[in-house]
């Protein structure tokens, strides 16, 4: 026993020797057993020993089994083969016998010949570079984390952050512009980033303050336009901070004579503009964002303008969000905002000023949500059609997400396909899956029980407005009312490419609206005669084969059955012939509304074909991206 | 007895007065070591072999040494006058020569033991009664034996003391009863290193008698005498296992193993495993010990007073291991302190012996070639290419003559013949001018930017990683066999066409070398197959078109980076090869590997041109020297070596490595080297003297890369603790102080200033950084794999 405790080594016992012995069938002595123990530990120790440098030399801090038999293999031994795996193996034992086991399960082959799970071969090893420190002092702080205080930072630096941050939340408006504007495009404030994080997070110490929220929310605008600047994880925090703007009821909100609605506006559009130029950093946000949006707005004890915030947010988010969240939630909040509206006591003015607001809100968005509905519905029927002729899809995808995209139209004409996929993927949870589209008519009929006339009304200056802003059919991928300025548009685009194939994508749709020409809306009305025919048989495949005579000869077919002699005029007026009967019979507004609304796409399927004979590449549809896919892990260093 | 031991002493000096014999011992050994290779002899034979190296060294290294050493072995420092010792270690001598004709005699060589016989002055009849004893060594009675061997002891002792004086016969007799008593005549147990033993349970005693002495001498010698602990408690133990004596071998081990350094643990670990004598058998580490001789550096007065004091205490056992296992370089001055002791010593064999560096080393570099010139032109006048021809021999004199002055240090310029430059070579030496221009100066001020190449899903797979010089490419080998070369630049890699396609293109054409690549095939990376283990070693060629990879299989193997196709495999490791590296003019490249020795080799030879051995343990890392004239090799026996390449000798032996060393690195000027190791130190060592100058400490893990920036101001390291560290190079190599008394003897004093050269800390997340480069311009890259 005393030895025993002296030992340095595990050692294999005699009997476990004897067992062995035993097992393959000799009967060994009590000496010869404890002598040949003796020498399997000190074998042992040596292989341990020789492999050992197995591992050195592999760079590892972990011996692996492999190790071990290699140190064997040199050693004139047979390797042990079966105890390769990863995971640790259950070591069993039997209490009547003494014995200690490893587990070893019987596989049945059969069932694994037939498993449909076949598992998946390992990711390709690849290569990837990251600037880890500029000038030797780059971010010193492990990355992820937000610093709690200014410090080892150089003091070119520091001196910046504290003008920069003094210049923004000052006085002086001029001051703030020129700092917000060098925060957009200083290239060398890298290392300032978490610092500049941290501040932006302080909205919450802010909130009865709402110029210096928005001050804060223009600085984030400016740090997510700064091609520079690389935000990794610090997207979430920014997000969460814009969030906060948009949901929380602010100190400031309880004045009501401070404007918090603008800031909800603007910080929704900010929150737009950061999923779709920074979604892909964090994964999964875009299903976070619903997710939160859906939890305020299914809240009843939130006030109002949370509510609103909600409702605003969904809306910058595209009507895809409008459709998953804020439509099948309307008939469930609609009662509530009605037991406010309908409150005439005066008490209640305040409240029921803000119920008008969400209101106006929620109107906003389902119209935007039906105008989208109902091209995209015709657009997918058009696309389908199509997709016969590479040509013709070609043709229809560039139309669909860059009309104004005049120069090389090449990387873009995959990328329109690429955005309403983008949205599906973006909130492809799981939650989501089991969501199920409602079709347009019921829909609308839905909507109209709400909205009554006002919907209709405003449906059709909604399409008068079409006129001077033709962009709404790139909005379908967009979702931003309103981009920010047309130079922040070109920079984003410019800057998207550095960072991945799927950024690349959704930037050029970004910018894309401010370029439009106007042809697509001028001929739409031209169009409108060829729509209840396409749009009656939409719900069947049949359309396919109406499409594609259209396609084959559209020219000839469209214009002359065209009612409007010229197409030019008054498209409004057209509209407004269409709300009317509306009003008149609630129920049967479908009809109306539904060939109006089957117009638009075919309105603007026109000038694709015009440049589809002007374009060679369209055929090469997948090529440009295949290009981006690639650079994605490339290696290259501008250095 | 003492006296006779004195007369014997004289014998010694006769005997290499005359010089014939030895030179015949070492003749005989290796006749010896023939026949063991070609004969395949059994077990004991094989033991003689190991045991007549160090017999030969002992003679090869006193024989060699002037008188300064010679008196320093403590039988020729005659004055005192009692060494007893000494008779046993000259009658072994004797022995030794007996066994080797015994054994020559047993393999039938029987013109080689004429020879021998005849020269060294031996009856036709002293070993016919051997035979017969070693035929019945077993059975034999110990009394006859002790006659016999006594009697002929004694003629053979006569024959060579003869022509000395006559009147050492009688004593010489006596001593050498003594020593048969001790040794039996077997050859094996004569020529076995333990076979020598006193009573087992008096090993300890002895040891703490020695300790304890060395622990009442006066400070300034206590720390240099405290060298000799560890040996002798190796040896001890060995001696004592090796006899079987299993209990006072674990006993004498658990009393006195937490005496020794903290840097030995590991030797220790594996000491303690091994307790049997059927163990010793095949353990690298003994087979170390027991070949190799532990050299110490002591002063002689501290060397004095260890000897008068085993003198006194007739402590035969100890005196006879310092005698027969360790290598005492005694040098006159003021005794080391233990911090210099402990900075020099942590290798398996002790330290370097000062000879061993005194070499020349021609560390300056080769003068660039001449085509630098008109590169230059090129690089200044891209603009106007008219005005190039005229202006041309002036600017060869202002630009060239910095580099034109012949650097009293370098190496002549055809020292070893070096490779042509193609055009190719020409043109990206211009675009290294070029890039040279926009370097960065780096400085405490003005730290480089690091870039990390991670390598992703790698599954804990890499083992090694190269850049090419101008940083385009970056190649990986891996734990699966596969070498996978990864483009950096936009430019892809393509391979050359097909032999049939290659018939159709113009050769006439500018832009033939453009011609011949296949479009079809480019790609970001290419993956090679071929080695059959784990790829160690990996290595671009200067000119980037080969790449050179070494593998657990024991081949190097040579890929062409035009086709990535493999084109040669050179074998001669026979185990694993742990890397390989490129000599900066290419064509010739170096490889080490488990075998212990180092091999140079050339592209176009597929045998190695020259094979350096000495190093006692496996060889982790080889570098070229930037003039590539010598060959640094770092190794698992803690020591650094630098060899000729010309020569194929060592010319530098570092110690002060308490781990296996992972990674080294020569300065740009080729003065200086940098070496890491798993101690998680960087040590800096001064070629040209061949002192260490600088120790890093810092690092907490294995340093598995080490680089200097371009122009040397900076060294950074990366290690397994997951991060890279800046130190100040400048400031190291400037402090020094190397006056001549440094460099004759040796001694260092480093300051413990780590902390003030530590530049720079940059971690990475969780990717251990293996291989580490500067651009040209500067910057730095890093790599690693992601171990999540």
């Amino acid at each position: 026993m005393a030895d025993r405790e002296e030992r340095r080594f595990a050692e294999v016992s005699r009997e476990s020797v004897r067992l062995m012995a035993e097992g393959a069938g000799v009967e060994l002595g009590d000496d010869v057993a404890a002598l040949l123990a003796e020498d399997v530990c000190y074998r042992l120790r040596e292989a341990t020993q020789s492999s050992s440098q197995f591992m050195r030399h592999a760079k590892r801090r972990k011996l692996t089994v492999e190790d071990f038999n290699r140190a064997l293999r040199w050693s004139n031994v047979e390797a042990i083969c079966g105890y390769g795996a990863q995971d640790a193996l259950p070591f069993r034992s039997v209490k009547e016998g003494e014995l200690f086991f490893v587990e070893d399960r019987d596989v049945n082959l059969v069932e694994l010949a037939l498993a449909t799970n076949i598992p998946k071969g390992c990711a390709e090893t690849m290569v990837r570079v990251n600037v880890s420190y500029l000038d030797g002092k780059g971010n010193l702080e492990p990355q992820g984390t937000v610093p709690t205080a200014v410090q080892s930072l150089s003091d070119d630096l520091l001196k910046y952050y504290q003008q920069i941050t003094r210049a923004i939340l000052g006085e002086d408006p001029h001051l703030m512009k020129v700092a917000l504007l060098d925060l957009q495009s200083n290239s060398k404030i890298a290392a300032l980033l978490p610092y500049f994080v941290y501040v932006i997070s302080g909205v919450k110490s802010v909130s009865h303050d709402l110029e210096q929220l928005n001050r804060l929310m223009h600085m984030v605008k400016s740090l997510v336009q700064n091609p520079y600047l690389y935000l990794g994880s610090y997207v979430r925090s920014l997000v969460s901070s814009v969030m906060y703007c948009i949901l929380e009821p602010l100190a400031a909100s309880i004045n009501p004579l401070n404007d918090h609605w603008t800031l909800r506006d603007y910080a929704a559009l900010l929150l737009s503009h950061i999923f779709w130029t920074h979604g892909d950093l964090v994964s999964g946000l875009y299903h976070q964002i619903l997710l939160s949006l859906q939890k305020v707005l299914s809240d009843p004890v939130r006030p109002l303008c949370s509510h609103y915030g909600a409702v605003v947010g969904l809306h910058a988010l595209g009507w895809k969000a409008v459709e998953r969240v804020l439509f099948p939630h309307l008939p469930a909040y609609w009662a509530n905002l009605q037991a406010v509206l309908d409150d005439y006591s005066v008490s209640n003015a305040q409240v029921k000023a803000d119920g008008h607001k969400v209101y106006g809100a929620i109107l906003v968005a389902v119209e935007r949500l039906l105008k989208m509905k109902a091209l995209s519905l015709s657009q997918s029927a058009e696309g389908q059609s199509g997709a016969h002729p590479g040509s013709v899809v070609g043709a229809v995808s560039y139309r669909v997400n860059s009309p104004g995209l005049s120069p090389p139209p090449e990387p873009l004409s995959e990328a329109a396909l690429g955005i309403a996929s983008h949205l599906q993927v973006g909130g492809a949870g799981c939650h989501w899956e089991e969501w199920t589209p409602v079709p347009l008519p019921a829909m609308y009929c839905e909507l109209y029980s709400f909205f009554g006339d006002s919907l209709a009304v405003r449906f059709s200056t909604g399409t008068g407005f079409g006129t001077h802003s033709p962009c709404t059919p790139s909005q379908l991928g967009d979702s931003r009312k309103e981009p920010p300025g047309p130079a922040s548009n070109l920079d984003t685009t410019r800057k998207m490419p550095q960072l991945t194939a799927n950024l690349n994508i959704s930037p050029r749709q970004d910018g894309s609206p401010r370029t439009d020409p106007p042809p697509p809306s001028l001929s739409g009305p031209g169009s409108v005669r060829s729509l209840p025919r396409a749009s009656s048989m939409q719900r069947s495949r049949s359309s396919s084969s109406c499409s594609r005579q259209r396609s084959a000869g559209l020219s000839r077919e469209v214009f002359p059955k065209a009612r409007f002699t010229s197409p030019q005029t008054t498209p409004p007026a057209f509209s407004f012939l269409i709300g009317g009967r509306q009003m008149g019979q609630r129920c049967q507004g479908r009809r109306p509304f539904q060939t109006m609304f089957a117009t638009t796409p075919p309105v603007s399927a026109i000038p694709p074909r015009t440049y589809a004979h002007k374009l060679p590449v369209i055929g090469r549809v997948g090529k440009p991206v295949r290009r981006w896919t690639c650079s994605h892990y490339s290696l290259h260093l501008p250095l | 007895m003492i006296a006779l031991t004195g007369k014997n002493q004289s014998y010694v000096l006769v005997l290499y007065g005359l010089c014939f014999p030895l030179i015949h011992v070492a003749h005989a050994q290796f006749i010896l070591k023939m026949a063991a290779v070609q004969g395949g002899m059994g077990d004991a034979d094989i033991k003689t072999d190991i045991k007549t190296e160090p017999s030969a060294d002992g003679f090869g290294n006193n024989n060699a040494n002037d008188g300064r050493v010679l008196s320093a072995s403590p039988g020729s420092s005659s004055s005192t006058g009692s060494n007893k010792q000494t008779a046993a270690v000259t009658p072994e001598d004797q022995q030794t020569l007996l066994a080797v004709l015994q054994f020559l005699k047993k393999n039938k060589l029987s013109e080689s033991v004429e020879i021998l016989r005849r020269e060294a002055g031996l009856p036709e009849n002293s070993l016919d009664p051997k035979a017969n004893e070693s035929a019945g060594a077993g059975s034999g009675g110990a009394a006859g034996i002790v006659d016999l061997e006594g009697g002929d002891a004694s003629s053979l002792l006569s024959r060579v003391t003869g022509s000395s004086s006559a009147g050492a016969q009688a004593p010489t007799k006596g001593t050498f009863i003594c020593g048969g008593k001790k040794d039996q005549p077997d050859v094996s147990v004569v020529l076995s290193a333990y076979s020598q033993q006193g009573d087992p349970t008096l090993y300890k005693v002895y040891y703490r008698d020695l300790k304890k002495f060395i622990e009442t001498v006066l400070d300034c010698h206590r720390a240099e005498l405290s060298q000799v602990f560890y040996p002798l408690f190796v040896h001890m133990y060995l001696e004592l296992v090796y006899n079987n004596h299993e209990s006072e071998a674990k006993a004498f081990f658990e009393k006195f193993s937490g005496d020794q350094e903290c840097y030995y643990e590991e030797d220790l670990r594996i000491l303690s495993g091994l307790t049997k004598k059927e163990h010793m058998r095949g353990n690298e580490t003994l087979l170390d010990f027991r070949t190799s001789k532990f050299v110490l550096r002591i002063s002689r007065d501290s060397y004095q007073l260890l000897k008068r004091h085993l003198q006194e205490r007739q402590n035969n056992q100890i005196w006879n291991i310092i005698q027969e296992h360790l290598y005492i370089d005694i040098f006159d001055g003021m005794p080391r302190s233990k911090s210099q002791i402990d900075a020099m010593s942590g290798s398996l064999a002790g330290e370097a012996k000062r000879e061993a560096n005194k070499t020349k080393v021609y560390y300056g570099l080769l003068k660039e070639p001449e085509i630098e010139l008109p590169l230059d032109d090129e690089d200044e006048e891209a603009e106007n290419e008219e005005g190039k021809p005229k202006k041309k021999k002036p600017k060869k004199d202002s630009v060239g003559s910095k580099s034109k002055k012949q650097d009293p240090n370098a190496p002549s310029q055809n020292r070893i013949p070096l490779p042509e430059l193609k055009d190719s070579d020409k043109l990206d030496k211009i675009m290294y001018m070029k890039e040279a221009t926009k370097r960065i100066r780096l400085g405490p001020d003005n730290l480089p930017s690091v870039c990390f190449y991670t390598f992703l899903n790698a599954y804990q797979g890499l083992t090694a990683v190269d850049l090419t010089d101008d940083s385009s490419l970056i190649a990986g080998g891996f734990a699966d066999s596969t070498v996978r070369v990864w483009s950096v630049t936009p430019k892809k890699l393509r391979k050359v066409k097909s032999a049939a396609d290659l018939n159709l293109i113009d050769k006439e054409s500018d832009d033939v070398l453009e011609r011949i690549m296949d479009e079809k095939t480019a790609s970001e990376s290419k993956i090679m197959y071929g080695h059959s283990g784990p790829v160690y070693g990996i290595s671009f060629s200067p000119d980037r078109n080969y790449l050179l990879s070494s593998s657990e299989d024991g081949t190097v193997r040579l890929w062409s980076l035009l086709t990535f196709t493999c084109l040669v495999a050179y074998k001669g490791h026979n185990y694993p090869v742990w890397d390989t590296q490129f000599s900066p003019y290419g064509y010739y490249f170096v490889s080490g590997g488990h075998d212990r020795v180092a091999r140079l080799w050339a592209t176009d030879h597929y045998q190695p041109l020259r094979i350096f051995s000495g190093h006692l343990a496996d060889i982790t890392c080889t570098r070229f020297h930037p003039n590539s004239n010598y060959v640094a090799t770092g190794s698992s026996d803690r020591t650094i070596r630098l060899w000729d390449v010309l020569s194929g000798n060592c010319v530098r032996i570092f110690t002060g490595h308490k781990g296996p060393i992972h990674s080294l690195a020569f300065s740009p000027n080729g003065k200086f080297l940098a070496s890491g190791a798993t101690d998680g130190r960087v040590l800096l060592w001064d070629i040209g003297h061949g002192l260490m100058v600088g120790e890093l400490k810092g690092h907490t893990d294995t340093i598995y890369s080490l680089r200097f920036s371009r122009d040397g101001e900076i060294l950074a390291s990366g290690s397994m603790d997951n991060t890279v560290r800046l130190w100040d190079a400048m400031k190291a190599f400037d402090d020094l102080e190397t006056d001549d008394f440094t460099a004759a003897t040796g001694h260092i004093h480093l300051q413990d200033n780590s902390q003030e050269l530590l530049l720079g800390t940059y971690t990475t997340k969780s990717t251990p950084v293996i291989h580490l480069h500067f651009t040209r311009r500067n910057l730095l890259l890093a790599a690693g794999a992601f171990n999540p």
